[in-house]
C-alpha cells in the first residue's frame, strides 16, 4: 500500500494502540485468580462461545475482545502445546514459553500489520507438587502490541483491566478456597457492569485448573456447580 | 519450534503431515525389500462386552523372535476417558500408534470444544493402521483392538482392524495375537453380554490363561514374579482397572477348578 504522505511512526503507533485498546474496551472483562487448590479463570459470557480454554495438562487460556481474533491464538496456543508434547515430554510444556510466544507473535502483528489484534490474553499454568521444580503457578498476561507481564495471585484482561486491578489488590487475599474465590471474581466483574445490578450465574463461564487431579487438570464447571459454589 | 503454521484444522495427524513432517511417523522410510524379522512383539489381546460396557485385558510379555523381549509391556491403553486401544504386533509401531492416537483424541476435543464420537475414533484408528501398510509388509504389522463406551447410544463397543485398516465391529468379544485364536475359542464357550463386571473379569482371565497355555508367547499369569494381566473396565463413569487382587482370585479360582494346580 502506498503512503499519500508522511505520518512519523510515534503518530502510527499510537493510532493503532488507540485502535486496539477501543475493540477491548468493548468487551467484558475476564479475571483469573490464584485458589488454594488451583487456579480459577471466569468471564462474563453469555453466549455459548468459550473465552476459556484447555492448552495442555496443566495450562489454560482466557481471552477477550475480538473472538475470531483470540479463538485463533488458543488453536495456534493448542497447536504448539500439543506437538511440544509429542516431540518432547508432557513435563516439557510449560506456560512461559507459551506465553512467551504468545508476545512474540502478537508484537509482531502490532508492527508489521496495518490492523493490531484487537485482544489480550492470560496464560495460566498450575503448580504440580509431584514435580520438584514445578509446584507453584504462575500467570501471564499479553497485550495486543506483544508486552508480557507475569503476575501473582490474580489478573485481569479487558477494558475495565486497571479498575479492576485495584479493586482486587485491596480484596484478594492468598488460600483462598475456589467458593469464595469464586465470590470475589463475580463481585469484581459486577463492578463494571454499569447499571447492571449483578452477573447471573448461569452468565458466567468458568474454568479450574485444579493442582490435585492427575493428567489433564482443566475442568469447565457447569452452571449447576457455579450457582452451589457461589451459594455455599 | 515455530508458533503457528499454515494447518488450521483440527487433527493432530494432519497438522504434523503439514508443518511437523519430521515428528510424524513414516512407514515409507523403510528400506525396501528389508524384512525386519527380530523386533520385539506383543502377543494375546482381548475385548469383550459386559453389562456396563466393556472389559479389556493383555497378557503382559512381549517377544523378540523366541526371546523375551519384556515381560510387563503393557498393552491395554486408554485413548481417552471412555476409549481404550489393544496393540498386538510389532511393539514399536504399535505403542507409537497408541500415544499418537491418544494425542490426535484429546488435540481434537481442544480445537473443536467436543470430543469425537466412538464411531469416528474408530474411523481415525482404521486410518492409521492403513497409513501403517508398508511397515506392516515389512513384518512390523500392527493390529490393535479398539474398545469404548458409547455415550450416545449408551453401550458399550468394540472393534478389530486388519493390516489394510479394514474395520470390523464385533457384537460379542474378540481377541487378536499370536493367542488371539486361542482366548477367542476359550471367550466363546463362557461369554454373554450381560455378564456382571466379576464374571466379565473371569471370562478374560480364563481366555488369557488358556492362550498362555496354547500359545508359549503369551505370558498369562506370573505369581513367581507377580506380573499380572492389565484388564481395565469401561463404562458410563469412564475407566477403571481391576487390582491385581482380584486378578490372583480368579486366577487362582481357575487353578483349583483344574486340580493340583495346574492345568
Amino acid at each position: 500500500m502506498s503512503m499519500p504522505f508522511y505520518v512519523s511512526p510515534e503518530q502510527v503507533m499510537q493510532d493503532k494502540a488507540e485502535y486496539a485498546r477501543k475493540g477491548i474496551s468493548r468487551g467484558k472483562s475476564s479475571v483469573t485468580l490464584e485458589y488454594v487448590e488451583g487456579v480459577l479463570l471466569m468471564a462474563e459470557n453469555p453466549s455459548s462461545l468459550s473465552k476459556i480454554g484447555e492448552i495442555y495438562d496443566r495450562i489454560a487460556f482466557a481471552g477477550v475482545g475480538k473472538f475470531s481474533e483470540f479463538d485463533q491464538l488458543r488453536k495456534i496456543g493448542v497447536r504448539y502445546a500439543d506437538v511440544k508434547g509429542y516431540a518432547y515430554s508432557r513435563d516439557d510444556v510449560r506456560g512461559k514459553a507459551l506465553a512467551n510466544a504468545y508476545s512474540q507473535a502478537m508484537g509482531d502483528v502490532f508492527t508489521r500489520e496495518l490492523k493490531p489484534l484487537e485482544v489480550e490474553v492470560i496464560v495460566a499454568e498450575v503448580g504440580d507438587d509431584e514435580l520438584a521444580g514445578h509446584e507453584s503457578n504462575a500467570i501471564f498476561r499479553v497485550q495486543f502490541d506483544g508486552s508480557i507481564s507475569d503476575h501473582e495471585g490474580y489478573c485481569v484482561i479487558g477494558g475495565a483491566a486497571d479498575e479492576l486491578n485495584s479493586y482486587l489488590s485491596n480484596e484478594y487475599r492468598a488460600g483462598l478456597p475456589l467458593g469464595e474465590a469464586l465470590r470475589l471474581g463475580r463481585t469484581a466483574l459486577q463492578r463494571v457492569t454499569d447499571g447492571e445490578p449483578r452477573v447471573d450465574p448461569e452468565n458466567l463461564e468458568v474454568c479450574v485448573l485444579e493442582r490435585a487431579r492427575g493428567g489433564r487438570k482443566f475442568r469447565r464447571l457447569t452452571a449447576d456447580s457455579v450457582i452451589g459454589l457461589l451459594g455455599a | 519450534m515455530q508458533f503457528g503454521g499454515k494447518y488450521q484444522g483440527s487433527s493432530f495427524l494432519e497438522l504434523l503431515e503439514v508443518d511437523y513432517a519430521q515428528l510424524r511417523p513414516d512407514p515409507s522410510q523403510l528400506a525396501e525389500g528389508f524384512r525386519l524379522s527380530s523386533v520385539p512383539h506383543g502377543t494375546t489381546v482381548l475385548a469383550l462386552k459386559y453389562v456396563d460396557g466393556v472389559i479389556v485385558a493383555g497378557d503382559r510379555l512381549a517377544t523378540e523372535g523366541n526371546r523375551v523381549a519384556s515381560r510387563d509391556i503393557e498393552k491395554v491403553l486408554p485413548t481417552d476417558d471412555y476409549s481404550l486401544m489393544a496393540i498386538a504386533g510389532a511393539a514399536g509401531p504399535s505403542l507409537e500408534m497408541a500415544r499418537l492416537m491418544r494425542v490426535e483424541l484429546e488435540h481434537y476435543e481442544k480445537i473443536e470444544g467436543e470430543s469425537l464420537e466412538l464411531d469416528g475414533k474408530a474411523n481415525k484408528l482404521a486410518q492409521m493402521v492403513r497409513s501403517n501398510l508398508p511397515a506392516a509388509m515389512q513384518g512390523l504389522v500392527v493390529v490393535p483392538l479398539f474398545a469404548g463406551y458409547d455415550l450416545r447410544r449408551r453401550t458399550g463397543r468394540l472393534w478389530k482392524f486388519d493390516v489394510t485398516g479394514g474395520r470390523y465391529e464385533e457384537t460379542e468379544f474378540e481377541a487378536t495375537g499370536s493367542g488371539g485364536i486361542y482366548a477367542r475359542e476359550s471367550l466363546k464357550k463362557g461369554h454373554r453380554n450381560d455378564a456382571s463386571r466379576q464374571e466379565g473379569l473371569q471370562a478374560a482371565i480364563l481366555a488369557l490363561v488358556d492362550a498362555a497355555d496354547e500359545d508359549r508367547a503369551t505370558g498369562g499369569v506370573d505369581l513367581l514374579r507377580g506380573i499380572f494381566p492389565i484388564v481395565k473396565f469401561c463404562s458410563a463413569e469412564g475407566i477403571s482397572p481391576a487390582e491385581d487382587s482380584d486378578i490372583e482370585r480368579v486366577y487362582r479360582e481357575i487353578l483349583e477348578g483344574r486340580g493340583r494346580g495346574g492345568s
